[in-house]
């Protein structure tokens, strides 16, 4: 590509003729320009929307004859502690409790589900002070993952509180 | 001279395809970008499958940062709401706010409350720039016999009365659980049982049983409720 501009022959002496001049410009700068903009604009831009799960709470009910009744073996409950740490013991009794995590947690989830009467399942989550509000994210969305219909996240008792304290202390998790 | 000649080709090539191409590419960007407001907070959302865009008008926002403190704004678009909230909770505790101070509150975008009731006054008597600067106590919840969060719950659901009006947490990954605890304590008391957490969107785990579902669907939709 010449952008030089026209320039050429010899033409004999007194023909007069104007310079023809080339239309081509030379377009570097503007590529220059434009792909300055793009990355400028690749690197402002926030593609994703944050996106928004919803929740609902349940009323609190004091008089124990309305409270909902579940079957002590139907239930699990998941207890969010310390260093992304889960605890879950199944039926009422928190001394019997095991470790995981939020890796492993899909798999003891499903499996219990896969146990019981899908009427009875029952998933309870309760985090305790230690436990990080991402923590307590990750275990809500955990449960629409896993298709788990019915599940309640309820406060943490001193007794189970305790176990795991134990536990913890063990593990030698400060 | 029984060399053979190579014919010197140019090396400038035609730039309009890449030009084309470059500008192309700028106009899409230029289009699809939107500016993030400069956010005062800075907080770092957990991701879930959620699909559901957050909602943007008669918003609520209830902010915990990565310690732990809990600050509450409204929507920009709500400034009649934004006024009867400011005008509520001050004649109910008697904070004595002027003009200028609620006009602080209302006007100013993004206004973060971020100070319990006894520093209100003090709080709002900046200026936005001196706002953006100041160390922000936040509001009261962790404590449950001092949880401010059920005035201001009670003060926005009075002001949106008869308006649809959407409660969205934004918290921090690291911020620890009491403050969301707080948060929903507030909110029960309120009986107010329908509330957002602000996710940044990741896909449904491949072979779980939500995928199972998506796919059977053909759906992108998380929602079971």
């Amino acid at each position: 590509m010449d952008t030089s501009g026209g320039g050429g022959h010899k033409k004999g002496p007194g023909v007069k003729k104007g310079k023809k001049l080339s239309t081509r410009v030379d377009l570097t700068p503007m590529v220059d320009l434009g792909f300055l903009l793009i990355t400028f604009f690749i690197f402002t831009t926030t593609m994703s929307q944050p996106t928004a799960m919803r929740l609902y709470l349940p009323k609190d009910v004091k008089n124990p004859d309305e409270q909902n009744k579940v079957k002590n073996s139907a239930v699990i409950t998941l207890m969010l502690a310390k260093q992304d740490k889960i605890y879950y013991y199944e039926g009422d009794d928190p001394s019997k409790l095991q470790q995981t995590d939020f890796k492993k947690v899909r798999d003891i989830v499903v499996d219990k589900k896969k146990r019981t009467d899908p009427k009875d399942f029952v998933v309870i989550l309760k985090p305790s002070v230690d436990a990080t509000y991402k923590n307590t994210v990750n275990i809500l969305d955990e449960m629409t993952i896993d298709g788990v219909k019915r599940y309640a996240m309820v406060d943490i008792s001193p007794v189970e509180y305790n176990f795991i304290k134990l536990t913890e202390v063990a593990n030698g998790i400060k | 001279m029984g060399r053979a000649k190579l014919p010197r080709k140019s090396t400038n090539i035609d730039m309009t395809a890449m030009c084309d191409v470059a500008f192309l590419l700028l106009s899409f960007f230029i289009l699809a970008t939107k500016f993030k407001p400069p956010e005062a907070l800075s907080v770092v959302t957990p991701s879930s499958v959620s699909t559901k865009v957050a909602p943007e008008k008669n918003v609520v926002l209830i902010t915990i940062d990565k310690d732990g403190k809990v600050y509450l704004s409204v929507s920009d678009a709500n400034m009649p709401e934004k006024k009867a909230m400011i005008e509520e909770i001050n004649t109910s505790k008697n904070i004595g706010l002027s003009e200028q101070e609620k006009n602080n509150f209302v006007r100013i975008p993004n206004a973060y409350i971020g100070a319990p009731f006894s520093q209100l006054k003090s709080y709002l008597d900046r200026t936005p720039e001196q706002l953006m600067k100041v160390v922000k106590p936040g509001i009261p919840a962790v404590d449950s016999t001092n949880n401010e969060m059920v005035d201001w719950f009670k003060a926005a659901a009075d002001a949106f009365t008869g308006k649809k009006m959407d409660i969205v947490v934004k918290g921090d990954d690291a911020s620890k659980y009491p403050a969301l605890q707080g948060v929903i304590i507030a909110l029960k008391k309120n009986d107010l049982m329908k509330f957002q957490v602000v996710t940044s969107p990741i896909p449904a785990p491949v072979g779980s049983e939500l995928y199972n579902l998506q796919q059977k669907t053909g759906t992108k939709s998380s929602e079971q409720q």
